[in-house]
């Protein structure tokens, strides 16, 4: 059998051999591992946890000895490959003897680098009394037991090594102070403003910290460490030295053997040297396109490529080089990096985060709208997404502040992949990750169709997104893009613009006209009634034709349906203004009624529970008050403070502007339902940062209008639109932003969703700019819904449908809910 | 089996649902907008939802509480989760309702 031999034990070459027993390649080979350690295989990487005694060593090892013998690996651990000759293919060692090999891995590895320094070394291979390199399980072992002897320790090297090294001494009862030439820890991987943070956690948990220092001296007295010292003069008393600046490839064999060798063994794209067939390279000994990696999951994947192409499996496989992404805990200080550590072309978009104070950094960099870099310090809890996006190129959202925070949707932001399969998606459905994946397994691969099957995204619909990735993750890029996705209602094939403009070129005035011109087939589809009503309202105003079986039974009748089949009744009060007569007539009626209860809502008005349909004529003619809409996808409430009147602080009316507003916009029909605000000072007591229309008084007389902001399912601060001079002002950009957004917004889609999607400027263009030249037109659309409005309780005098108040659930004991 | 006159098809305004009491049980009846009815029982076996006051087409009726959507021929529910309601034979004959309820 031909011979392979591998030179080198650790991490690389044995991953090279596992990936080559897992193509077959025990069968066709013999196999030799010269170890230069006396040891077995073990995992470098836990060494500083060996070092800080939360792992014991022997919990590191990867291959026990029984695993080179099961597959016949003939493991020379403790001899040294001391020459190559590629001519004769043989390798000769330092215990005297010589091997044949018909291929070869070099898996050479690294070894720590030793800055020149006066006194370093006690010998030309011994360093100085108290001074480490931290590489290896011996140094880390030598280290351990000398710890116990010494007090105060300096480490050279503030890089990921260094750190862990200062922490481990630390652990194990020693002063520590860590010197760094460079100005900023970790220089490798963070930039200044990540270092510096990074520096005060790790000098908040009591390691000093020394840059720009370059030691040149080390100092011994009486053959023990006393200190060491700089280039600038100053000092520092210590008994024990880590050196852990850098690493360097073992290349010394490679390079007297003839290879061509730069910073590490060239290779080429099947990991072989590029002057030799027969010799293969893998791990930190490669350099492969100019890049030598240092991590892990690189060695692993050129370890895959090497076994491909040696084996013969696969010899076409090629290594293009590996994305570097490390996430990791330096001195108990999350930090996590991945790519390119700040924007390096002039269209690089950078977003940079910095909260010092916390020890909180983060930065992304997107090129072409594909991450590129990222840099997590002190809050990695957004590194799975990220990790993601950067090694798959994923679609990023155009909030690139959600690329570093969760906002409002939390689960939407762990990396769908981390997700557990019990995890609940659709709060409100109980949908769980799991059932959604097997939907898609099941061959649902459309959202929609997931939506339908499952229910997921059916209930308050603020997981929708979330679905759409679970979905997309579980179709594994093979998501069915569903043609009804742009559609506004599913049972009419058209987006919102089309469908429009065929509802008015051929003049359809009510639902069923709608469907018999436009549905396929000229069939009904309940799912679609609701929206197409909403949408023919907002168009024809007073010239829709109601058609009640196309309304929702809200919009039957006029109240909101509670879980026993009962309804709520909530009469406007304007501004959240009221007085004795209304308050005296409300508690009549509730006693009246027997109204199971009674509770003021968020929109600062009294809502009655507990209402029988067939109640609902007689409590309104009670009530005498008209409808306060709260139950509709329509304008509902304008929620306002005191204002200027009373309140010391108030620098505008908001009460008045507020019911100003309420009488004016009252009951508009529109996609979603919209709830307003407005607040008399920068207080903001009526919450009108989060509203899908706000209104705050500035001093000056001023008003600033914001849009698009949520406190629901979904929170978001409103954008900015305008800030005006007047009342005026407020009601007409007040009435064409709500026009803009009936005309233009998805079903069911609010302004939180709908804002962001058109964008702010876009919005602030057409609505306070005018730039496309609509606005005369949103104003005269705005003014015909106002002119048709009618209040929806007079139904109750004069029922429009027979048995519209009929109850549906005749022999129910009603209320059922408890009287409170 | 029995067949029992409900009452005038005009108690049913056209696309909308009525419920009815038949022998001490509820039935949801439906005036399609071609004019023809169907009847199943009249509460969601999800919540209790009221399907009388669902929106319906053609084919199905959507519970307004939840929106499970019941096949008002079948019964069967549409969505998947597996509920179903009875559905009855049902006519309007010279303007009256008629069902057949499987009661005394």
């Amino acid at each position: 059998m031909p011979r392979l031999v591998v030179v080198g034990n650790g991490m690389a070459g044995i991953r090279a051999i596992e990936e080559i027993l897992a193509r077959g390649g025990g069968d066709v080979f013999d196999i030799t591992v010269f170890g230069d350690e006396p040891y077995g295989n073990y995992n470098r990487i836990l060494l500083s946890n060996v070092l800080a005694g939360s792992d014991d060593p022997a919990e590191i090892y990867l291959n026990t000895l029984d695993w080179y013998s099961d597959n016949r690996i003939d493991l020379r651990a403790g001899v040294r490959v001391v020459r190559i000759d590629t001519f004769a293919h043989l390798v000769h060692a330092n215990d005297g003897t010589s091997m044949p090999y018909d291929k070869l891995i070099l898996a050479t590895g690294s070894r720590s680098f030793f800055p020149p320094m006066t006194g370093l070394w006690a010998d030309d291979k011994t360093l100085a009394d108290g001074v480490f390199g931290f590489r290896t399980l011996d140094d880390t072992a030598t280290m351990i037991a000398e710890a116990a002897n010494r007090t105060k320790a300096v480490v050279i090297g503030g890089g990921l090594l260094g750190l862990e090294a200062a922490r481990g001494l630390q652990s194990r009862g020693l002063t520590v102070d860590v010197v760094h030439a460079a100005p900023t820890l970790m220089n490798a991987q963070l930039d200044d403003l990540a270092g510096a943070i990074l520096r005060k956690s790790v000098e908040n948990i009591g390691i000093s910290v020394h840059v720009e220092k370059i030691t040149t001296e080390v100092v011994t007295e009486d053959g023990r460490l006393s200190s060491i010292v700089f280039s600038d003069g100053t000092s520092i008393e210590c008994d024990m030295l880590v050196i852990a600046a850098g690493i360097r490839p073992n290349v010394g064999l490679a390079q007297r053997a003839g290879l061509t060798v730069e910073r590490a063994i060239v290779t080429d794209d099947h990991m072989r040297s590029i002057d030799d067939d027969d010799v293969y390279v893998v791990g930190e000994c490669a350099q492969h396109r100019g890049q030598v990696y240092g991590l892990v999951a690189p060695l692993f994947e050129q370890a895959k490529v090497l076994a491909d192409h040696l084996t013969g499996t696969d010899l076409g496989s090629a290594y293009h080089g590996s994305r570097i992404a490390t996430k990791l805990k330096v001195a108990g200080v999350d930090v996590a990096s991945m790519g390119i550590k700040g924007p390096e072309h002039p269209d690089d978009e950078f977003v940079q985060y910095s909260e010092p104070r916390h020890g909180v950094y983060k930065t992304v960099v997107i090129r072409d709208g594909k991450l590129v870099g990222a840099t997590l310090v002190g809050d990695v809890s957004k590194v799975s997404f990220l990790t993601q996006a950067f090694d798959t190129g994923l679609p990023l959202p155009d909030e690139r502040v959600s690329l570093m925070f969760d906002i409002g949707t939390p689960d939407v932001a762990v990396g769908v992949s981390e997700l557990a399969d019990d995890a609940q998606v659709c709060n409100c459905n109980g949908v769980s990750k799991g059932a959604l994946v097997a939907c898609v397994r099941d061959g649902t691969t459309s959202v929609t169709g997931v939506m339908a099957k499952t229910k997921a995204g059916k209930g308050c619909g603020s997981c929708k997104e979330l679905v759409g990735q679970v979905v997309a993750w579980a179709a594994e890029g093979a998501v069915t893009e569903d043609p009804s996705a742009s559609w506004y209602v599913p049972g009419v094939p058209y987006d919102k613009p089309t469908l429009m403009g065929l509802i008015r070129d051929l003049q359809l005035h009510s639902v069923s006209s709608v469907f018999a011109a436009l549905a396929p087939d000229g069939r009904e589809d309940a799912g679609s009634k609701m929206a197409l009503a909403s949408l023919l309202e907002m168009m024809w105003a007073d010239e829709f034709v109601d058609e009640r079986d196309a309304r929702f039974i809200n919009d039957r009748v006029h109240a909101n349906i509670q879980r026993d089949g009962t309804f709520s009744v909530v009469p406007q009060m304007k501004g959240g203004v009221t007085n004795v007569a209304q308050l005296r007539r409300i508690a009549d009626v509730a006693e009246k009624y027997e109204v199971p209860m009674i509770k003021l809502t968020g929109g600062q008005r009294i809502d009655l529970l507990g209402i029988r349909k067939e109640d609902l004529p007689s409590v309104w003619a009670d009530l005498d008050m008209p409808s306060g809409y709260a139950y509709g996808k329509s304008f509902r409430t304008v929620k306002t403070c005191v204002g200027s009147d009373f309140c010391r602080y108030g620098v505008g009316d908001s009460t008045a502007l507020g019911i100003a507003l309420e009488e004016r916009y009252q009951g508009l029909a529109s996609p979603a339902k919209m709830k307003l605000a407005v607040t008399g000072c920068p207080r903001n007591c009526a919450e009108a940062l989060c509203k899908d229309l706000g209104v705050v008084a500035v001093d000056g007389g001023r008003w600033e209008i914001y849009v698009g902001g949520a406190a629901g399912a979904h929170i978001r601060k409103g954008d900015l639109l305008a800030i005006v001079d007047s009342a005026a002002e407020v009601m007409t950009l007040t009435g064409r932003f709500l026009q803009y957004y009936r005309e233009n917004a998805n079903w069911l889609e609010r302004t939180y969703a709908f804002v962001p999607r058109v964008g702010i400027e876009k919005v602030r263009a057409v609505v306070v700019d005018d730039a496309d030249g609509i606005a005369e037109q949103l104003d005269a659309n705005m003014k015909k819904s106002v002119d048709a409005y009618r209040d929806p309780w007079q139904d109750g005098r004069e029922p429009v449908t027979q048995g519209q108040f009929r109850t549906s659930l005749p022999l129910l004991p009603l209320p059922q809910v408890p009287v409170r | 089996m029995s067949e029992l006159a409900l009452g005038p098809v005009d108690e049913i305004p056209p696309g909308e649902g009525r419920t009815f009491a038949v022998d001490g049980e509820q039935i949801a009846v439906f005036r399609l907008r071609d004019g023809t009815l169907r009847a199943i029982d009249a509460i969601c076996p999800h919540r209790g939802g009221p399907l009388a006051d669902g929106l319906a087409d053609d084919s199905v009726v959507v519970c307004p509480l939840h929106g499970h959507t019941f096949d008002m021929c079948t019964g069967a529910e549409a969505g998947g989760s597996g509920l179903s309601v009875r559905s009855f034979p049902v006519s309007a004959v010279d303007g009256v309702i008629r069902i057949t309820h499987p009661g005394q």
